[in-house]
C-alpha cells in the first residue's frame, strides 16, 4: 500500500485528535470546540507525519464497518481469555503445558502487525515475544501444536480475517 | 438503586475479581512468562470492568453526567492500546536477559531462530573480512 497525500493523512490526524478531545471534554460547548478544533489542527501539524501512512483511506466504510464488528469480537475472545487464566490459576494442579512457537502471519501493514500482536497478548493462553518480519515468536501457555502451520491456524488465523480488512 | 447503578456495581466487582486472579497468578505461576501471561491478561480486563463500571455507575446516580463514562471509556481504550504492548516489551527484555524458561516447558522456537540468525550473521561478516585481507 503506497502512502497517502499529506493533506489526507492531515485531516486524518486532525480529525482522530479531535475526536479525543471531544471525548475527554465531554461537552458540547461552542467554545470548547472552537478550542479543541485549533490545538487539533496544531497537534496534528507536528505529528501526522509520524501518526499514519495511509490517511483518510483509514476511514473508507468497509473498514469502518469491520472495525467496529472486530470489537466484540476482541472483547469476547478477551473474556474467554480471563476464564482460561482463573482456570489455570485456580486449578490445585496448575495444568499448564508452556513453550514458545512459531507463527506466520498474512498482514502486510505495520500498523496492523502491531495491532495482530496486540490482540494475541491479550487473548487465550497466548503472548507475543518478537516479531520478525512476518514471522511472530509467541509464548504459548499451554501447547497443543508446534509445528509453525498448526499454531497460525489456532492463534493468528481468527484474527487475520478482520484485521486483514481494516489494516490491509 | 436503579438498573445502571446496579450494572456499575456489578462491573466493578467483576473487575476486582479478575484483580485478585491476577495478584494470585503471579505467586502461583512458575516462571516470568507465565505469570507476565496471568497478569497481563487478568489485570487488563480487570480495569477494563472497574474503569467502565465507574463510568456506568456514575451515570445511575444524581450528581452523574456523562462526562464519567466518556471519560473513563477513553482512559480504558488508551490503557487497551498500551499495556499489551509494556507486556510484550518486558518479556522481550526478560528473554534477551537470559531469563530461562521453565524447566517443563515443551519447546523453543525463539532460541532455534536466534541460532540460525546468529549463523547467517557471522557467515556474512566472514566474507568481507577476508576480501579485504587480501
Amino acid at each position: 500500500m503506497g502512502e497517502a497525500s499529506k493533506i489526507s493523512r492531515y485531516l486524518y490526524t486532525v480529525i482522530v485528535l479531535f475526536l479525543i478531545w471531544l471525548f475527554l471534554t465531554a461537552s458540547l460547548d461552542p467554545q470548547e470546540l472552537e478550542v479543541g478544533l485549533l490545538l487539533a489542527l496544531i497537534v496534528g501539524a507536528f505529528t501526522y507525519e509520524i501518526f499514519t501512512t495511509s490517511g483518510l483511506a483509514n476511514l473508507h466504510p468497509r473498514r469502518v464497518v469491520y472495525a467496529i464488528a472486530y470489537v466484540p469480537y476482541f472483547l469476547w475472545a478477551m473474556i474467554m481469555a480471563n476464564l482460561d487464566v482463573a482456570y489455570r490459576v485456580l486449578h490445585p494442579k496448575r495444568p499448564i503445558n508452556p513453550g514458545i512457537v512459531e507463527c506466520k502471519t498474512v498482514l502486510k501493514s505495520d500498523v496492523g502487525k502491531l495491532a495482530l500482536a496486540n490482540s494475541i497478548t491479550l487473548t487465550p493462553g497466548t503472548i507475543t515475544l518478537d516479531v520478525d518480519d512476518d514471522r511472530y515468536f509467541i509464548h504459548w501457555i499451554n501447547v497443543t501444536d508446534d509445528s509453525v502451520e498448526g499454531a497460525s491456524m489456532n492463534i493468528t488465523a481468527p484474527f487475520e480475517k478482520f484485521l486483514k480488512v481494516i489494516f490491509g | 438503586m436503579n438498573a445502571l447503578t446496579a450494572t456499575g456495581e456489578a462491573l466493578v466487582l467483576i473487575g476486582t475479581f479478575f484483580y485478585f486472579l491476577s495478584a494470585l497468578g503471579l505467586i502461583r505461576m512458575p516462571d516470568v512468562y507465565n505469570r507476565m501471561q496471568t497478569s497481563t491478561k487478568s489485570a487488563t480486563l480487570g480495569s477494563l470492568g472497574v474503569m467502565l463500571g465507574v463510568g456506568i455507575w456514575a451515570l445511575g446516580t444524581d450528581f452523574g453526567n456523562v462526562a464519567w463514562l466518556t471519560k473513563t471509556i477513553t482512559i480504558a481504550i488508551f490503557l487497551l492500546l498500551t499495556n499489551p504492548i509494556s507486556a510484550h516489551t518486558l518479556i522481550r527484555a526478560a528473554y534477551k536477559s537470559g531469563i530461562p524458561l521453565w524447566e517443563g516447558s515443551v519447546v523453543d522456537r525463539y532460541r532455534e531462530h536466534l541460532e540460525s540468525r546468529k549463523a547467517e550473521v557471522e557467515e556474512a561478516e566472514k566474507t568481507p573480512e577476508e576480501g579485504g585481507e587480501e
